[in-house]
């Protein structure tokens, strides 16, 4: 999410699956679409018919790669590499140099003529490091970073930038941003990139070549990934380098571009905008933490409101939320009940709450939904730290691994550990399943959807909102005559939602329209953000979703009216139902479509307004010479050939002065276990700031550790889903994958005398997993640094309950994060293998 | 061999469907192997769970057609050259690793209904054929009569079972399950001969984009061979049919019965024959 | 038919009798009531439809109307009934008492009461209401929540909000974060 935030706005999809259909030029990396996505697949293929190029990058051949035009093998883990050599080629091609659509959108919508301030020195300079770096805290302070004018004036957070920096429209300036990310990437050769990665030089400028030749004002190149981008710790710096590349290339905001982000669960996207997250609140505001000097709510704006933009409004977006969450209590006086609010001082990611629960911290764990003992990395630890939890609730429609993980795992099977020897008091309560409960899920590309009631769940079963409209009822009871915050807390809490004849279920269309927004003297609906107010005068759960009930009763997500084009009419798709975001691009600084056939959105200079086929996400009357007066606030600070609106100048980023902890450009880095160094800057090998969990139960494998020789990547298959609790326990999709295995290439099986189906183990510092061997060439060995590098691929799905069982990937993966996103590194680390088994022939794989 | 069709034979590229025949065409060049034909149809026929493990032969677990599953995606790696050496440049859609989601042929001529003595297998207004499980008595005369091997013997009720093209659900004028859920396309469902035509178009066009390897399966000329006349079930292919495990030139059996039968007879006679001359002497 | 083509075909003089059943068969899912869904796995978003009988799920299939799914499914969605039905499902609560090496059956009523003991006890010994600075933080490290990305947006909010706001549980976390 930070990747695309950071450089464009919004950490969402830019663009709709359908659009797929319109691009020339579809590039799949950090994915594997056909597998993974196999619906959202049928838009590759129709643009595949009607002529576009298909490229699938990634170490595997799978069945993506089968229906490509082109199959780019690189090394796992080093995706950044290869963009950034596309990046170098581009920038000096003759194309790009010739061709003045590319200059024209990225001088107009891009701050790349903007000029950064002298103190800034580049890994260019500093032999991959970033000035600003702090070495005993491993972090970057980013003063350095910012742009010329700025360099009087503190740092006013995140988001603080003024819209009037000096800039060269020329571009020649050393010191403005293009001159900087020329000089940047000029390292990353063919042949760098090619001993890096593996990718063959011809390889990697056929693809360049091709993006080329299928982008500019009459044509638009798309970008797919998933996951096996983010699972790094540079993933977030991965998905930005795309999303510099798809600037510079002009392909943002348009139909047929931008960059697709692949979600993984159904609402992976909606959990994210409406966070179960420990760093964010609804709508991306940034969650108060004591560390980034909130400590009251005018401190958290004047940390968080930048001047311009379209977080300027800030403030009604935080007390229109404080007012949803805390009615009556929440007044002007008491700062509408800010103190209320928790505050965080560190890491509480899901990463960082496995130690929490080892080592005691946590003692009590809700587990809705979601299956750690298999999902988790280093799931060996995780199950320790289950045992060690004083309680556990888990709700879900199996007895997944995490609910069984007392009687029934790896450590019990082996004996090592017994029900008699594990404290946790432990509930399993069967959830409904959608069909047996309404609501709504945000799809891959921002798309909301309601899911309608079918049937009653069976027995026991109950929705979450069932489940947590009751705890909570229980809760503000047991508290109500306690006077303390953590009384007040609770029992200041709104939570009396209209309830339905069947068990007391909570009307969900009172939630959604608290998550829409309304006005509190009356209880109507917002129809839009832009009625929320600063004053305590609205309620409104998440911003970014106002509009989803402009009037009671009437809830857009469950518009069922597609059509060839926009499809407005289906569904509800954040923000203010815009599909292709930042479409202002998709005309040119005057507001003309840039083309014909890319026609999209553009200025009708007779009505005075922006139209098309999609709603514009811009100020829908502002118009594209519309030059900003001196103090302007807001949007209003904003050209009329701005279009990326939630950024504090309208300008997507190139070069982004804060808001990035590991460097304001993409920069590659190794995986933290890699079998080699970093040919581009031998000094720095891994990212410099990922967050490290340095424990005897957490060890790292060190680069070009022997005894773990070969590069392993982890990953899912079309028949099942995450860590298996929906897919291994239906029949239907068991038999089609029945058991866990690993992918090794001929060459490797030959070197250890692996046949095809043997037993193998594979191994880290962390644990082991067994599972059978299937021998592909699908798998192949790449030749990095000039040596041979094996590599192992192994799906995730498998665990110990369910019917399609197998060796738990997790068991090998280690506990280290992103910087910026706290995600996980599981796409790339090192391991060993070998022949056999470990637990007895005829008994469940281990 | 070469199996393309040959062009310029008035036979070619017909399945000798009669009208109004309904059936699929399988393009493999579209197939992305993602198996949701093969749940489907057991989803909409209520089939249960095969028997279950790891095959080691690619991403095929469910092995072949049998009496619960009516659909099956056939996996078959062809993804490094003569040389060992993995392609990068590929054929336009389908290349390398093929997938193909095999199922019942529905043939024109079926040696299954021709062979069953229970007069169990019918052929329906839909010009598909259907075993109607109310009167097979599982002897399984129709298990070996299929030169696709498709009609199988269910351990669990004794009868024969295969693909029914969803008959119930033409019925009421649904699609089959498999070609609905088809998320590429690769299943199509509709009359035979403008799924024939459709699948011409597609063939040139796969050939102008250098797929030169593309032909139908299932015409007269290649799959509905051998008194079987065509396939109402008939596919796209890039490769040879013996690589998808298809018969290149199926025969139906029953074309071998006159001629054995007359051999019967005339060696019949001629023991006879020696036998009424070794008496006389 | 001739009579060459006949005997070669061995049979078919008279075509094979139509059964009953067979003159009766039908699509199951005639005269069902149809719910739209979405399908739960991935997030391309398929629109589903229900279809019920008696208060019981017949059948589940793609949306013909959706411009994402046209109608179609990928084989997870496609066994969304099979999820929904499989012999594997609990509908029945569950409880392992601490050292215990079994499960034991208890009423919903009773667990939820339980659980709401166990929320107050964990949070009234681990509740911090100012750090070591003196800053008002008002949360408890002593409760986590996994989970999010499988469930409705509304019920992430209301997780988000009686977890955070009501009871400063603020380790809340998704799969997002893996």
């Amino acid at each position: 999410m930070p990747g695309l935030g950071a450089r464009l706005g919004r950490g969402g999809a830019t663009t709709t699956q359908q659009s797929l259909a319109d691009s020339d030029c579809i590039v799949i990396m950090g994915s594997n679409m056909a597998e993974n996505h196999p619906v959202g697949f049928r838009f590759v293929l129709k643009a595949k018919t009607k002529g576009a190029t298909i490229i699938h990058v990634d170490p595997r051949f799978s069945r993506t790669s089968a229906l490509a035009d082109l199959h780019v093998p690189l090394r796992p883990g080093t995706d950044l590499a290869v963009l950034g050599g596309i990046v170098n080629y581009v920038l000096n091609s003759e194309r790009w140099n010739s061709d003045p659509f590319f200059k024209e959108y990225l001088t107009h919508y891009t701050n790349a003529p903007l000029i950064v301030s002298e103190q800034f020195k580049d890994t260019e300079d500093l032999e991959g490091l970033f000035s600003g770096y702090d070495p005993e805290q491993r972090r970057y302070r980013t003063e350095t970073w910012q742009f010329a004018a700025e360099e009087a004036e503190q740092d006013h957070g995140p988001n603080a930038e003024p819209s009037s920096a000096p800039v060269d429209m020329t571009l020649q300036h050393p010191n403005c941003v293009f001159q900087i990310v020329k000089r940047h990437f000029a390292r990353y050769t063919p042949e760098l990139v090619e001993q890096i990665s593996g990718v063959p030089r011809d390889l990697l400028i056929t693809v360049a070549e091709t993006l080329l030749q299928n982008s500019g004002r009459d044509r638009t190149s798309a970008f797919c990934y998933a996951v096996a981008w983010t699972q790094h710790t540079i993933g977030t710096q991965i998905i930005s380098c795309c999303a510099l590349l798809q600037l510079l290339l002009g392909n943002i905001g348009r139909p047929g571009g931008g960059i697709l982000a692949l979600r993984g669960h159904a609402t992976i996207q909606g959990s994210t905008d409406i966070p179960t997250l420990y760093n964010l609140l609804p709508g991306y505001l940034p969650m108060p933490s004591t560390q980034a000097g909130h400590r009251s709510l005018r401190e958290y704006l004047a940390t968080e409101q930048p001047p311009t933009g379209m977080w300027f409004n800030l403030p009604r977006f935080m007390v229109s939320l404080l007012t949803a969450w805390y009615g009556d209590a929440a007044t002007p006086e008491n700062d509408f009940a800010y103190d209320l609010l928790p505050k965080i001082s560190g890491d509480y990611s899901f990463e960082a709450m496995i130690p929490m629960m080892a080592d005691g911290v946590m003692k009590g764990l809700f587990c809705l939904g979601q299956n750690p003992a298999v999902g988790g990395q280093n799931a060996v630890l995780v199950r320790k730290a289950l045992a060690n939890l004083d309680w556990l609730v888990v709700r879900d429609a199996y007895e997944i691994e995490t609910a069984a993980f007392w009687y029934d795992s790896p450590e019990v099977r082996r004996g090592e550990l017994r029900p008699e020897q594990i404290k946790t008091e432990v509930f399993f309560l069967p959830a409904a399943l959608p069909g047996e409960k309404e609501g709504s899920f945000t799809n891959t590309q921002r798309l909301v959807q309601w899911h309608d009631k079918a049937v009653d769940p069976p027995g026991d079963c109950r929705s979450e909102p069932w489940f947590l409209y009751h705890l909570g009822k229980r809760l503000k009871e047991l508290y109500q005559d306690d006077d303390t915050p953590k009384g007040r807390q609770i029992t200041a809490l709104t939570w009396d939602y209209p309830t339905k004849v069947l068990w007391d279920e909570p009307d969900l269309q009172a939630v959604l329209k608290e998550i829409n927004g309304f006005t509190v003297a009356d209880g109507k609906p917002v129809s839009s953000f832009r009625e929320l107010k600063d004053d305590g005068s609205t309620a409104c759960g998440c911003w970014i979703y106002s509009g989803i009930m402009p009037e009671e009763g009437y809830n857009r997500a469950r518009n069922r009216r597609g059509d060839d084009k926009a499809s407005l009419e289906w569904g509800f798709s954040w923000p203010n139902n815009v599909r292709i975001l930042y479409n202002r691009a998709s005309a040119d600084p005057q507001g003309r479509p840039w083309s014909e056939r890319k026609r999209w959105v553009w200025w009708d200079p007779e009505q005075g307004r922006w139209t098309g086929y999609d709603v514009p996400d811009f100020p829908v009357d502002k118009p594209p010479d519309y030059r900003p007066p001196e103090g302007a606030r807001g949007l209003d600070a904003h050209a009329g050939d701005k279009p990326f609106v939630m950024l504090p100048d309208g300008r997507g980023r190139l070069f982004v002065p804060s808001g990035l902890l590991d460097g304001p450009l993409p920069t590659h880095y190794e995986p933290w276990e890699s079998p080699v160094g970093n040919l581009l800057y031998p000094k720095t090998p891994r990212s410099p700031v990922a967050p490290l969990f340095e424990r005897p139960d957490n060890p790292y494998h060190e680069i070009g550790d022997p005894r773990f020789p070969y590069v392993i990547t982890t990953y899912r298959l079309t028949e099942h889903h995450t860590a298996g609790g929906m897919s291994r326990t239906v029949p239907w999709l068991a038999e089609l994958q029945p058991e866990g295995f690993v992918e090794i290439s001929p060459e490797l099986a030959a070197e250890l005398g692996i046949a095809n189906g043997d037993w193998v183990v594979v191994s880290t510092l962390r644990g082991e997993a067994e599972a059978r061997a299937l021998v592909t060439d699908r798998i192949q060995p790449l030749v990095i640094h000039g040596r041979t590098v094996h590599q192992i691929g192994m799906p995730w799905h498998f665990g110990y309950k369910g019917y399609a069982q197998g060796g738990i990937a997790n068991n090998l993966s280690a506990l280290i994060e992103d910087p910026n996103s706290r995600i996980h590194e599981a796409k790339a680390f090192t391991c060993n293998l070998r022949k056999g088994r470990i637990g007895r022939e005829g008994e469940h794989p281990l | 061999m070469s199996v393309r069709a040959s062009q310029g034979d008035g036979r070619a590229g017909t399945t000798g469907a009669r009208p109004g025949a309904l059936g699929f065409l399988t393009d493999t060049t579209l197939c992305i192997g993602c198996k949701a034909c093969e749940v489907a149809c057991k989803q909409w026929n209520q089939l249960p769970m095969d028997d279950f493990g790891f095959t080691g032969y690619s991403y095929d677990n469910t092995g072949d057609l049998g009496a619960t599953t009516w659909r099956h995606v056939a996996f078959i790696e062809r993804v490094s050259d003569r040389e060992g050496r993995r392609p990068t440049r590929l054929k336009a859609f389908q290349s390398n690793w093929l997938m193909l989601s095999d199922v019942c042929k529905h043939c024109v001529y079926a040696g299954c209904l021709e062979a069953c003595p229970t007069g169990a297998i019918i052929r329906t207004e839909f010009d598909t054929v259907v075993i109607q499980q109310d009167i097979c008595n599982g002897c399984g005369y129709c298990v070996p009569a299929c030169p696709f091997g498709v009609p199988a013997l269910s351990l669990t009720d004794g009868k024969a079972h295969k693909c029914t093209l969803c008959y119930d659900r033409l019925k009421d004028g649904l699609e089959p399950a498999c070609a609905k859920a088809c998320p590429t396309d690769s299943i199509q469902f509709g009359p035979v001969e403008q799924l024939m035509e459709r699948a011409k178009r597609r063939v040139a066009d796969l050939h102008a984009q250098g797929v030169t390897e593309a032909y139908i399966y299932g015409d007269r000329e290649v799959g509905g061979t051998g008194g079987i006349e065509g396939l109402n079930a008939f596919f796209i292919l890039t490769a040879p049919p013996e690589v998808y495990n298809l018969p290149a030139q199926p025969e139906l059996p029953q074309r071998k019965v006159l001629p054995a039968f007359l051999s019967t007879a005339a060696a019949a006679l001629g023991l006879g024959l020696a036998a009424l001359l070794s008496l006389r002497r | 038919m001739g009579i060459k083509e006949r005997l070669r075909t061995h049979v078919g003089r008279v075509p094979n009798p139509v059964s009953e059943a067979t003159r009766q068969a039908h699509a199951r899912i005639r005269g069902a009531e149809v719910t739209v869904s979405v399908c739960p796995y991935c997030a391309v978003g398929c629109s589903q439809l229900i279809y019920t009988k008696d208060g019981r799920i017949i059948d589940i299939e793609g949306n013909y109307e959706s411009p994402i799914n046209g109608g179609t499914l990928c084989p997870k969605g496609a066994a969304t009934y099979g999820l929904l039905t499989s012999p594997l499902r609990e509908t029945k609560v569950k409880y392992r008492a601490p050292y215990s090496d079994h499960w034991e059956e208890r009423s919903l009523d009773w667990a939820m009461e339980r659980i709401a003991q166990l929320v107050k006890q964990t949070r009234d010994v681990t509740y911090e209401e100012t750090d070591e600075h003196g800053v008002p933080v008002n949360r408890t490290l002593g409760i986590g929540h996994l989970g999010g990305a499988t469930l409705d947006n509304e019920e992430n909010y209301l997780i988000k909000k009686l977890w955070t706001a009501g009871l400063g549980i603020v380790a809340v976390e998704n799969q997002a974060r893996i």
